[in-house]
């Protein structure tokens, strides 16, 4: 049967903001399901929070709403735009989650809306894990034995009958949260707390433990015609136990043997079946007993995920691209394979070569986490290497992680061994660093439970690093067939392969080059690597907006990334994708067989910006601002003297080179004091210190060899700097305003995007701060002084493309610069959403040598019919025991974006999709440093009056009462006794929580605090400016349910530029 | 692990002068060469299987996979007593025995049967190679020997196009298989796999194997049920005097075959066969059941196929078009969806069909296991 001709619209949910277990991935199938729904005349209603999505561009939907992804304003949206259809499977848990709510409340069966792709039934049979049980047990298929239990007591039952070491997961949590493995009655009793608070229907699952079997998943796709076909295997590396998030895994599998292998390919398709999932991809996990080869199920995620994006970039099969056109009615058969054009989808693809993903921690920023891996994801991003060996694979994702500083493998091979038993981020530089200290492969499985076949290839590894990288580099291409039919897609990957002497046919040459290059010029552009704090998916949706002008130019975009979550590098994107880590030899191996006119490196964040002095060197030409420009900004000292030139204050500031410099500096710049270590992103280890004694501890933890400030590892300039590293000391503007600005620069011109003013005051970073469009309290002269300072820094800098510049404005009106980044902000995307403009393409058309003029820009004011709100989200919920404060070291994951008319109804949107539950009733505590307590009363008074019960430790209370407000009730501190705070705030007597820390001592007082209202969910408000502002929400609220819009009617009046 | 950095150099050579360098793997090097049609695989594991194979008697067997010896080999995975492919050409030999079910590890083991093995070829090139100019003879040669005696060594190979190499791979005389209630079955054993055995004694069927030479009044003797062709190497049309058997036999039993099997009985009702470009080898070919408008990824493993009605290679659409043959009609069961060839038919005037791919799968998919069923219920109604 093809295309269904019953249904027009059809409404697609993203995932919203990135977290843990949720990334760009989604970004990825959502945008591929897109542009196939609407290549087959669909029309597409999509909803997503996450405005730094490539999904979210207006073109790639009919209408697009960056709204909260819950079920108020989806119902909306649902009413106003009459969908005939909802497509859950490709915004990963949270659309499935969300689809199923809208059922539950009667929203799609009000509207008449079908759930396609996977239906009610079924998405109940995957994600609840009881009705998982009993559905696979009806199938005949084995599961670890388990238990569920919706209280403490009914949990201690289950594991005096199951026995330890046990496994706890709460039901419908995102990659494991809440989830843990009990060794003792303790640990369980504490991770049991965790998991009930943690799974939204206070369920969790008690497992046998199958601990140190070898974890599978198969990706299964099925048509209605019930075809079914594996895409991939993947096998995990590390065993049962560690998330397959955290795993690093293998593509295909590589241990089993056929038989074997068939027998999980049979019962993949049994689980398919079963959980009933009519059409579609699925990941399906098994764990294989390594010396009885018993098999057991594990889970099924009945919709696109992490894997399938995986297994996509893997083998070169678009499952989410299928996925959507089964949906709506194609059978595989019915469907072409894209990349060879020539067979049909009906098949499973079959690879001559090895692929290797590994995951990307950011523990660094989380001191006082556990670092040990487990059943709940760590991970902040991954990277992905093809190679035609298992050997040349590992090595190349190793060096594709981008570590900031290299992993301290130091120790006798005793201490090694004792630390690979517990699975840690650096796990596979401890067990390379093992293997060189003379430990044999025996010893090794015996503590890890990894796969000798692994252990040896590593072993190898480790003796003689350089052996995959002998004989010549070739770049063959990734087809689906093993070369069995000519591919027509240009997806290529690096192979070291013995040299050959050319064969005697036509158009064979030594090296075997796949590459077809046209007579077309160009334009390499480097990616961003693996998603980190700090460097997420704002900086790939920059370079795919930089492919989609290069080729609108007439040029071939040619890109470069190693992240297999992205839309840089879904093949389709650019003319030629390279598969390649984004190290400087890899990127002159493209470079070499590419000749390209040119390189961008001004989209991909810090990771391009790290090679373009090398690939200078080397001679190859850099598009749009140059290196030395690039340089100008980073170096203090340049960057000083330009400001001085023009005349425009900045923040006294010294830069040290090792600790004893750093403390004399001190004195002369003044405290409070912000330091850190120069050319890092997201402010990593970045503190604000009070005194000399402060700094001198800050050194102390940071400078330590391998510490935060990375002495081991190498500065962009490739020099190892070593003790002599840089340290970058800047007066602290204490209650500054904060302001970001992205602005577009031809050498000659400037054109400001977007004047950005932050909701927290200066000193929470930039990245992790609410931020308002337009400025909602700057004055005509302030912004014009801005944009006056914009300009004056872009040319100066001789920028040509993007430049981000960061402001502070003091209490007494004075403007001081912060930074300029002359390359991609993080905050493109939301600019470019909230105005309209694409200012990532127009940059690009720039670097290309297009001048502001030719761009049809629209004049420069902002927009006033409506406000843009961007808010961070934050990981705190998974990194128990890490405080959860602001500070100026970038700590969020993701972003989302509320719309609206006013600034109040935005930020409540924001806040909305940021997952915090501003309370309309009920009662608020509040407890202030003494700092802040003057503000106390204003925020105090305007919930009085919004009828909430106010709460609040003695001196906040005195206050508040002193200015002549209501205090309900005086909270005892933690360590006074009970009742305290604490007490209260786990009793769920609380609904909404300001406290305000500065200076060390306040933080260690509210540390408790904040990490009760974590795990209760409660929104905790860390800043006055904060505070206001959900005061603010919390009125308009009242309002009612804020009414939904989309970007094609806000900007439907502004002319499409790009 | 990878064998041999520093062991004996040694390389592929094509007829058509295409050479493909690599080392000698196992055993640490071989001074010995062979010489067969060179042929690539597909599938991703199941190595074991595919040289005990004996439709692969002739043939120097490149994998496409990487890596080729991963689980070590085992007694339990051999599809027939004996290696057949004359050498195996690899990207990344490997030769652990760690797997809990190697009983020998993959490049010990193919030295000690004798069989040539080079490891790190560029495969890649190779297959891209094969695929352009077809299949063609050629060998795996030691780094000492010359390019032109290594030429002449080839020269003096036997095409593939022609040959019987079915008298090499049949037994010497008849065996019984199996001792169930099921269907007696006589089958002319032209290098059958171990999996078909085994599914058809599984069913409770008994199974006769007579060597290839044998008569019709000799395979009849037994009064089976039915008659099965089995997979074999080389090419259908020198053959005949199986066909000439099989003429006899059409019409008086329920006939079936698989792979060379299916091309014999084809060639028996009057149908001609072709030789493909490079064949299929491999385990996922997506091939469409007609009657049920299922489609299975199947094991496939052969160089020649059957000719459409109308004397065409492909077959366009999903119709399940008719043969007029020697024996009535025949229709098209098994479509295959890659290259749109014959993957199987059925005789409808008489008891009979056969499929092209591997139902038996062993290396590869179980998805067409459900034709052994099929195929013995055929029988009992025939019965
Ligand atoms: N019974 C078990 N014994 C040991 N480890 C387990 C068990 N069940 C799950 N795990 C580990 O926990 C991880 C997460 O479990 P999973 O069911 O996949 O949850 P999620 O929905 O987070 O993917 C798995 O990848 C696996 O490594
Ligand atoms: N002199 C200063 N006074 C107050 N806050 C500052 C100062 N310098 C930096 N900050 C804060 O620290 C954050 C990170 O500093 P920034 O220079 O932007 O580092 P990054 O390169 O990580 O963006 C800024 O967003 C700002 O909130
Ligand atoms: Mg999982
Ligand atoms: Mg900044």
């Amino acid at each position: 049967m093809p295309r269904r001709d019953d249904i027009q619209r059809i409404l697609i949910l993203g995932s919203g903001p990135i977290v843990i277990g949720q990334a760009a991935e989604f970004d990825y199938s959502g945008v591929q399901a897109c542009k196939v729904l609407r290549e087959e005349s669909y029309e597409v209603v999509l909803v997503n929070s996450n405005p730094a999505t490539i999904m979210t561009d207006p073109e790639f939907a009919d209408a697009t709403y960056v709204e909260p992804l819950l079920p108020g304003p989806v119902a909306q949206v649902i009413a106003r735009e009459k969908p005939d259809a909802l497509l859950p499977t490709l915004g990963g848990q949270t659309a499935l989650n969300l689809a199923k709510e809208l059922h539950e409340n009667g929203a799609l069966a009000e509207h008449g809306v079908e759930l396609i792709g996977a239906n009610y039934e079924a998405i109940c049979r995957a994600e609840d894990r009881d009705q998982f049980r009993v559905t696979m047990e009806n199938a005949g298929l084995r599961m670890p034995r388990s238990a569920i239990a919706t209280t403490a007591a009914e949990a201690q039952d289950a594991m005096i009958d199951i026995g330890l070491p046990i496994i706890i997961r709460p039901a419908y949590t995102l990659g494991g949260r809440g989830g843990g493995i009990a060794r003792t009655p303790d640990e369980f009793r504490e991770i049991v707390r965790g998991g009930l608070d943690a799974s939204p229907i206070g369920q969790i699952l008690i497992d046998e433990s199958v601990l140190g079997w070898g974890e599978f998943e198969l990706e299964v796709m099925r048509d209605h015609n019930d075809n079914c076909v594996i895409v991939c295997s993947i096998e995990n590396i590390d065993p049962m136990g560690v998330h397959t998030g955290d795993s690093v895994t293998v593509a295909p599998q590589q241990t089993l043997t056929d038989r074997l292998y068939q027998k999980l390919r049979d019962q993949a398709f049994t689980v398919m079946r079963a959980v009933g999932v009519e059409t579609g991809g699925s990941n399906v996990q098994f764990a294989v007993n390594p010396t009885t080869e018993e098999i057991m199920v594990i889970e099924m995620n009945p919709r696109v995920s992490r894997s399938s994006a995986l297994a996509s970039k893997a083998t070169g099969f678009p499952i989410a691209k299928i996925a959507a056109r089964l949906a709506v009615g194609y059978a595989l058969d019915e469907i072409d394979n894209d990349i060879t054009r020539l067979t049909p989808a009906a098949f499973e693809p079959t690879i001559d070569y090895v692929v290797v993903k590994i995951p990307r921690f950011a523990f660094e920023k989380f001191s006082g986490v556990d670092e040990r891996l487990s059943t709940h994801m760590k991970s902040v991003g991954e990277s992905m290497a093809i190679g035609r060996t298992f050997q040349q694979a590992f090595a190349k994702a190793m060096r594709s992680r981008e570590l900031d500083s290299v992993p301290d493998v130091g120790g006798a091979l005793e201490e090694l061994l004792a630390r690979l038993e517990m699975p840690g981020p650096d796990r596979y530089d401890v067990l390379l660093a093992a293997f060189r200290a003379g430990a044999d492969p025996e010893e090794i499985e015996r503590r890890t439970k990894i796969d000798l076949w692994f252990l040896r290839e590593l072993k190898q590894l480790a003796d003689d690093p350089d052996g995959p990288f002998r004989g010549t580099r070739t770049f063959k291409s990734v087809d689906t067939c093993a070369a069995e039919f000519a591919a027509e897609t240009p997806y290529y990957y690096s192979a070291w392969e013995t040299p050959s002497p050319p064969a005697p046919r036509e158009g064979f040459t030594t090296p075997h080059h796949e590459v077809r290059r046209g007579a077309k010029p160009s334009v390499v552009i480097l990616g961003a690597g693996p998603n980190r704090i700090g460097q997420g998916i704002e900086f790939d949706y920059c370079c795919v907006h930089a492919a989609m002008t290069v080729r609108a130019s007439g040029r071939d975009a040619v890109m470069v990334n190693c992240n297999p979550e992205t839309v840089s590098t879904d093949y389709d994107t650019s003319d030629r994708l390279y598969f390649e880590p984004l190290t400087l030899d890899d990127v002159l191996g493209v470079v070499e067989i590419e000749q390209p006119g040119g390189v961008i490196v001004q989209f991909g964040g810090q990771t391009p910006l790290k090679l373009a002095a090398g690939l200078q060197g080397a001679g190859v030409p850099i598009l749009g601002t140059s290196v030395d420009a690039i340089d100008l900004a980073e170096d203090r000292g340049r960057f000083g003297a330009l400001l001085e030139r023009l005349g425009y204050e900045a923040p006294p500031y010294a830069t040290a080179h090792g600790v004893s410099e750093a403390l004399a500096a001190s004195e002369s710049v003044g405290f409070p004091l912000l330091v850190r270590p120069s050319y890092v992103l997201g402010g990593r280890a970045m503190e604000i210190v009070y005194s000399v004694e402060d700094l001198a501890d800050y050194l102390a933890r940071t400078a330590a060899p391998n510490g935060p400030l990375g002495w081991g590892s190498a500065d962009p300039k490739g020099r190892l700097v070593g003790t002599e590293r840089e340290i970058f000391l800047d007066r602290f503007l204490e209650n500054a305003i904060e302001v970001d600005v992205d602005a577009l620069c031809d050498g000659e011109d400037v054109w400001i995007g977007g004047i950005m003013q932050h909701v927290e005051e200066a000193g929470i970073h930039s990245g992790d701060s609410a931020c308002v469009l337009p400025p909602h309290s700057l004055g005509p002269e302030m912004l014009d002084e801005i944009r006056e300072h914009t300009r004056g820094i872009a040319l100066g800098l001789n920028t040509v493309g993007l430049i981000n510049i960061q402001y502070a404005v003091t209490l007494d009106g004075r403007l001081f610069v912060i930074e300029a980044n002359p390359r991609a902000s993080r905050t493109v995307p939301f600019v470019s959403k909230a105005i309209g403009v694409p200012l990532a393409k127009m940059a690009c058309r720039l670097m290309l040598g297009e001048r502001l003029e030719d761009l049809a820009l629209p004049s420069e004011t902002m927009p006033t019919d409506h406000i843009s709100v961007k808010e961070a989200v934050l990981p705190f919920d998974r990194f128990i025991g890490t405080d959860a404060l602001l500070s100026p070291e970038m700590r969020s994951t993701g972003e989302v974006m509320g719309v609206a008319r006013d600034f109040p109804t935005a930020f409540a949107k924001a806040q909305a999709a940021a997952g915090l539950r501003l309370p309309n009733e009920g009662t608020v505590f509040i407890t202030l440093t003494d700092g802040d307590k003057s503000g106390a009363y204003a925020i105090a008074s305007r919930l009085e009056d919004l009828g909430f019960r106010i709460v609040a430790t003695a001196g906040t209370a005195q206050a508040i009462r002193g200015m002549g407000a209501r205090v309900d009730e005086v909270l005892k501190k933690v360590g006074d006794g009970s009742p305290n705070v604490v007490d209260l705030i786990e009793a769920g007597e609380i609904d909404l929580i300001i406290n305000t820390p500065t200076g060390s001592g306040a933080r260690a007082d509210g540390w408790e605090i904040r990490r009760a209202a974590i795990a209760r969910g409660i929104p905790c408000i860390t800043t006055l400016s904060g505070g206001h502002a959900a005061t603010r929400a919390i009125a308009a609220a009242r309002n009612g349910e804020p009414k939904v819009v989309s970007l094609q009617e806000l900007h439907r009046d502004r002319q499409r530029v790009g | 692990m990878t064998e041999g950095r520093n062991a004996k150099s040694a390389f592929v050579l094509l007829e058509d002068g295409a050479r493909f360098d690599g080392i000698a793997a196992g055993g640490g090097g071989w001074a010995d060469f062979a010489t067969g049609e060179v042929v690539f695989t597909t599938g991703m594991s199941g190595y074991q299987e595919s040289v005990t194979d004996p439709s692969f008697a002739g043939q120097i067997i490149t994998f496409t996979y990487p890596h080729i010896g991963n689980y070590g080999v085992c007694e339990d995975a051999m599809e027939s007593s004996r290696i057949w492919a004359r050498a195996v050409v690899m990207r990344s030999a490997m030769n652990t025995e760690d797997a809990p079910t190697a009983e020998r590890g993959w490049l010990d083991w193919l030295a000690d049967c004798g069989v040539p093995a080079i490891s790190e070829v560029d495969t890649r090139a190779l297959v891209r190679h094969i695929r352009d100019a077809g299949s063609m003879r050629g060998g795996v040669f030691p780094g000492s020997m010359g390019v032109d005696e290594a030429r002449a060594l080839i020269a003096a190979e036997p095409s593939m196009q022609g040959a019987d190499l079915a008298r090499i791979v049949t037994p010497r005389e008849m065996t019984v298989h199996g001792g169930g209630d099921g269907p007696r079955i006589a089958a002319i054993d032209t290098g059958i796999k171990g999996s078909i055995v085994r599914n058809m004694v599984q069913r409770g069927a008994v199974l006769e194997l007579h060597p290839c030479t044998v008569t019709a009044e000799a395979l009849l003797a037994s009064d089976p049920d039915a008659i099965f062709l089995a997979n074999g190497p080389g090419d259908p049309a020198a053959l005949d005097y199986i066909v000439d058997t099989l003429r006899d036999l059409v019409g008086r039993k329920p006939t079936f075959g698989i792979c060379l099997g299916h091309q014999l009985l084809c060639r028996a009702v009057g149908l001609d066969t072709y030789k493909l470009a490079f064949g299929h080898r491999g385990g996922n070919h997506p091939v469409k059941d007609l009657e049920t408008g299922r489609i299975e990824i199947t094991s496939q493993n052969h160089g020649f196929a059957v000719l459409g009605p109308g004397g065409e290679h492909t077959i366009a659409g999903d119709e399940p078009v008719r043969w007029q043959t020697d024996f009535g009609a025949a229709q098209l069961s098994h479509i295959n969806l890659y290259d749109r060839t014959v993957e199987g038919l059925t005789l409808l005037d008489v008891p009979g069909g056969t499929v092209q791919y591997h139902p038996e799968a062993g290396p590869g998919p179980n998805d067409s296991l459900y034709l052994f069923d099929r195929f013995l219920d055929q029988i009992k109604a025939a019965a």
